[in-house]
């Protein structure tokens, strides 16, 4: 049992390998887009102290927990999924996506399996400079205050990596619902602009979600893209104490079961009715 | 000036053509227009946000900070939306050796370049923009008078040659990097995500590299406070407010003459 069980999951491994050195090639970009997040993160630091400074009730999260929310948001920017994968929407495009159905594997579990590629490797090239220099640069260059606080315990740190783990489920299965939805639209683009405004907004990453007004905090509460920033930042600073951190992983992993069903559903129909483009 | 007259009537031209051609495709041009609404528009929201939870900041309300991101937007959509050659020049122009064909071409590069794409979609930000804009100025019960109004329209077009120059910039620097540097998005995207709100309360640093370095404070936040007729917190005087937004234009000379110092040296990738 245990050999064939390797046999089988030997392609998916050989993909997300393949997908993680190509991507390691881009190393400019990911230098650019360190620059970028970094920049990002201190206007958005600055604004928000600004308001703390006129705060005159107890706001819902400490300044420290707003620091490291953040920071952990522009270390993980590539993280979420923002975008369709360039190179499955050229398969769309192309009508090549006719040759990936023939090859003998499940097409939404070898994507599935490229997406992760897709999503970690980008994300990683960029999270290591960025947790570096907010962690050991900043205290250097005099401006402690502003680094990268600790993780608020030795538990919340480990609750925080099992929650780190769910996010990367979760935004590879919201990825391949977009993924899916090539079939109909083609247009990958019309995806990219929308999906910017509607995770930013909805993840905690324009403004931290704790800090939207009060009357809104039970529909944030039930709404899938928190598990993509907000729960793994919350349970890093000790906003989400770890004892309540369980259920919010199994809250992520039910979204991401809701996105795997919703996404599969959509290949099941698109297959039996694919029209291939391009002669 | 035949001259300038037929660059204009060229520029025409092709600035129509492209508008036809993307309206062959009317439902994409919704949808994307529609996300570019969306996509900018979030941000507005955020600021409410935090205003809804903390209250005013110590020298500035809702209002103005709404006019400070009107004003950026409103500018920047200009240039996002008239740009695009030259947004888009390290990857399509100088990687495939597509400029050397523009450079046999009897007419300016920059007018070329220009003309490639006038990419109506960045019509989503202009609307948020100036909706967030019309509101601030209802809220903010501004004495309207001539002096004022031509000052907005010379702060709009000094933030529109200022963005265009950051472009520029990054265009320029493609001659040497071949392909298109990001970093320098940094400075546009990063740049209007900043000017949304006013330049006074970011570190002193920042305020001046936005001020002296990269004129941004100088189409943004100095000009608006002389059209709200507000005191400066960091305590320029209004003279100084009211001349500000030339630098927007000499930045925008400078990125041309970086440009003609570029196409001097360029060297085609061949193939």
């Amino acid at each position: 049992m245990k050999p064939r069980m390797a046999e089988a999951l030997r392609p998916f491994l050989a993909v997300i390998g393949a997908r993680y050195r190509m991507l390691l090639q881009y190393r400019a970009a990911a230098f650019a887009g360190f620059g970028t997040q970094l920049f990002w993160g201190a206007i958005k630091l600055m604004i928000l102290a600004a308001f703390y400074g006129v705060a005159s009730s107890e706001p819902p999260m400490s300044m420290t927990q707003i620091i490291a929310y953040v920071w952990l948001g522009q270390a993980l920017f590539a993280l979420l999924p923002w975008n369709v994968d360039p190179e499955i929407w050229e398969k769309m495009r192309t009508g090549s996506v006719a040759y990936e159905l023939l090859r003998p594997l499940d097409l939404y579990a070898f994507w599935f399996a490229s997406t992760v590629a897709f999503k970690t490797a980008s994300a990683t090239l960029r999270m290591i400079p960025m947790v570096l220099t907010c962690v050991f640069v900043l205290p250097l260059v005099g401006l402690p205050e502003w680094a990268l606080p600790p993780p608020a315990s030795q538990l919340s740190l480990l609750m925080f990596l099992l929650a780190l783990g769910a996010t990367i489920l979760l935004t590879t299965a919201i990825t391949m619902v977009l993924h899916m939805a090539l079939f109909w639209t083609l247009s990958g683009r019309g995806f990219n602009a929308i999906m910017y405004g509607l995770v930013g907004f909805f993840s905690g990453l324009i403004v931290p979600l704790p800090l939207l007004p009060d009357w809104l905090q039970g529909m944030l509460y039930w709404q899938p893209f928190r598990g993509l920033a907000d729960v793994p930042f919350r349970i890093y600073s000790g906003s989400i104490a770890p004892a309540e951190a369980g259920f919010e992983i199994l809250l992520q992993l039910g979204w991401t079961a809701v996105m795997i069903v919703l996404g599969y559903t959509v290949y099941w129909y698109a297959r039996s009715r694919l029209v291939v483009q391009g002669g | 000036m035949a001259e300038l007259r037929n660059a204009l009537a060229l520029y025409a031209r092709m600035a129509g053509i492209s508008i036809r051609g993307q309206m062959q495709y009317r439902i994409s041009f919704l949808l994307t227009s529609l996300g570019q609404f969306v996509t900018t528009g979030v941000e507005i929201l955020g600021i409410w946000a935090l205003f809804d939870r903390f209250g005013d900041l110590p020298d500035w309300t809702l209002p103005q900070v709404a006019f400070f991101y009107g004003v950026v937007n409103v500018a920047f959509s200009f240039t996002d939306a008239l740009a695009r050659g030259f947004d888009l020049f390290g990857t399509e122009f100088v990687k495939t050796g597509e400029f050397d064909r523009l450079l046999l071409r009897p007419r300016s590069t920059v007018l070329q370049l220009a003309g490639h794409e006038f990419v109506l979609h960045r019509v989503g930000r202009l609307l948020q923009g100036l909706l967030v804009l019309g509101w601030a100025i209802s809220a903010l019960e501004i004495d309207w008078n001539v002096w004022r109004g031509a000052m907005l329209a010379y702060t709009l077009a000094a933030g529109f040659v200022f963005f265009y120059a950051l472009v520029i910039f990054q265009a320029t620097l493609a001659f040497w990097t071949i392909e298109s540097l990001e970093i320098m998005n940094t400075l546009s995207y990063g740049g209007v995500e900043a000017a949304q709100y006013p330049l006074a309360i970011y570190h002193r640093y920042f305020r001046q590299l936005f001020t002296y370095f990269i004129p941004l404070g100088c189409v943004s936040y100095f000009p608006v406070l002389a059209i709200l007729g507000v005191d400066d917190p960091l305590g320029s005087t209004r003279t100084f407010q009211v001349l500000a937004p030339c630098a927007g234009f000499a930045f925008f000379g400078v990125a041309l003459q970086f440009w003609r110092y570029g196409v001097r040296h360029y060297t085609s990738t061949g193939s």
